[in-house]
């Protein structure tokens, strides 16, 4: 059962090419791992996956249809790298105009907020929040709705420790529940936390597979040697 | 297009702005300081602000609505939030219609206070009936709104959003017959003049302060609205799902 199958991707920004011809897939009900380091095409990747990333060749199919196509709009959570939330609303604000736009009710932003641990802030506006608070508002906006794939680009960089470790629960949590999610970073340490991997490295595909597959089949202890290992052996 | 989704984004827009007092007071009082200024500078040629009041309280929306609306779509688009409402099950026209709308309202509240000063205070008289005067401002906003929109999408940084105010404003504005009767231009001067959505806004306007609602202002009137609608479709075409 796959969520995501990318076929041959191709994409080209400005003259260079990001991903030369990525073939991939992502199960079902699972919490995979994006993990490379910056510029390695994570971002890229995933802006494909939720259809808003030009394409110049190969196949992104998303839950059985194409990435982008209009059936899955409001099927996919999507939360970019910078967050995507208006500064100068409230938490609220904010969460009840996309969960309008979703064609939502008041309780699903309540619960929302309760996932992100934002209920003290919820009547703040967005502008005066810290950069991780600014985060989770962003990633609440993405939860919105219970999407059958979530799509997270960099959720918990600059979070403290205790906090992340909530969220990586959350997302297990999800994923119980039945939904799919995508989650990259560039920090290693957040790939054991993972159900299956996928390395990229300058818009390739460096290897796949679980946490203790990738560890074995490197003879490594931790996944940020076995991800040097694999780059070595990559290497003519 | 949605209903709902249209009235989500504009009432998010209105929040926004509720947000920034200081712009609602800017939006609303500089055009009654500017239509004072006029009023005091032409002091002793009564009639040069008899013909000029009306038709600049109409014109006024155009301009702040279509700076206001062309820097809050480039924050959209820089902000990431553009991108985020690209993946959910939004129409581009839905944007397009709440922006409009959010901003109609404004103008409508804009005009209403500059009205009520310049039609009061400063004792500006027309001929023709005041509120259609105030209806032509809200018109004219929505204009400006729907150009503001499909200019956004050409500029890359609120450097160049604001240059597309005096590059695409200032030229109507010049030829639209406020300054020198169109009659009196270059044929070829007038023939621009033809193809500019302000030059119809203006003559609607001078001709309700003259109160010649003729069929030449149903022509007016009516290209206005084709423009608008022009606008948001062409802003809806330049609105990309992939970058």
């Amino acid at each position: 059962m796959t969520a995501v199958r990318i076929e041959r991707l191709r994409v080209v920004r400005g003259g260079n090419v990001v991903l030369p011809g990525l073939t991939c897939d992502v199960a079902r009900g699972s919490v995979t791992g994006l993990l490379g380091p910056s510029g390695s095409g994570k971002t890229t990747l995933i802006r494909a996956i939720v259809g808003v990333q030009r394409v110049a060749g190969g196949r992104v199919a998303v839950l059985g249809a194409e990435a982008g196509s209009r059936g899955l709009r409001g099927r996919v959570g999507y939360m970019t790298q910078e967050p995507s939330v208006y500064s100068d609303l409230t938490v609220r604000e904010n969460l009840r105009f996309f969960a309008r736009v979703l064609g939502l009710a008041a309780t699903d932003v309540e619960r929302a907020i309760e996932e992100v641990a934002l209920p003290e802030h919820a009547g703040r506006v967005v502008s005066r929040l810290s950069g991780g608070e600014r985060a989770r508002v962003s990633l609440a906006a993405a939860l919105l709705g219970a999407p059958e794939l979530l799509v997270l680009d960099e959720p918990t960089v600059g979070l403290d420790p205790l906090l992340r470790r909530d969220l990586w629960e959350l997302f297990h949590e999800l994923a119980d529940r039945g939904a799919t999610l995508l989650v990259s970073s560039h920090v290693m340490d957040e790939a054991d936390r993972c159900d299956a991997l996928l390395l990229l490295r300058e818009g390739r595909l460096l290897a796949r597979g679980t946490p203790d597959e990738l560890l074995r089949r490197t003879g490594s202890e931790r996944l940020d040697e076995a991800f040097l290992r694999l780059v070595e052996e990559a290497a003519p | 297009m949605s209903v709902r989704v249209t009235g989500a984004v504009a009432a998010r827009v209105l929040t926004q702005l509720r947000r920034d007092p200081r712009t609602i007071a800017l939006l609303v009082g500089v055009p009654c300081v500017l239509e004072a200024l006029l009023k005091e500078i032409f002091a002793g040629r009564s009639q040069v602000f008899r013909h000029t009041g009306a038709p600049l309280l109409g014109l006024f929306p155009f301009v702040t609505m279509f700076l206001v609306t062309s820097i809050t779509m480039l924050r959209e688009r820089t902000s990431g939030t553009l991108e985020r409402l690209m993946t959910l099950p939004l129409a581009k026209l839905d944007l397009l219609a709440g922006y409009g709308a959010a901003f109609a309202l404004v103008a409508a509240g804009q005009a209403a206070v500059v009205s009520a000063l310049t039609f009061g205070a400063l004792g500006l008289e027309v001929e023709g009936p005041r509120s259609l005067v105030a209806a032509l401002a809200v018109a004219n906003a929505v204009l400006g709104t729907a150009l503001g929109l499909f200019v956004s999408a050409f500029a890359q940084s609120e450097f160049q959003a604001v240059q597309f105010m005096p590059a695409t404003v200032f030229p109507q504005i010049l030829l639209c017959g406020l300054f020198v009767p169109r009659g009196q231009m270059a044929g070829w001067l007038g023939g621009l003049s033809d193809a500019l959505p302000l030059t119809y806004a203006y003559d609607a306007l001078a001709r309700t302060a003259a109160d010649e609602i003729d069929a030449r202002f149903a022509v007016d009137a009516g290209v206005v609205c084709g423009c608008i609608l022009l606008a948001l479709a062409l802003g809806a075409a330049t609105l990309r799902r992939r970058t």
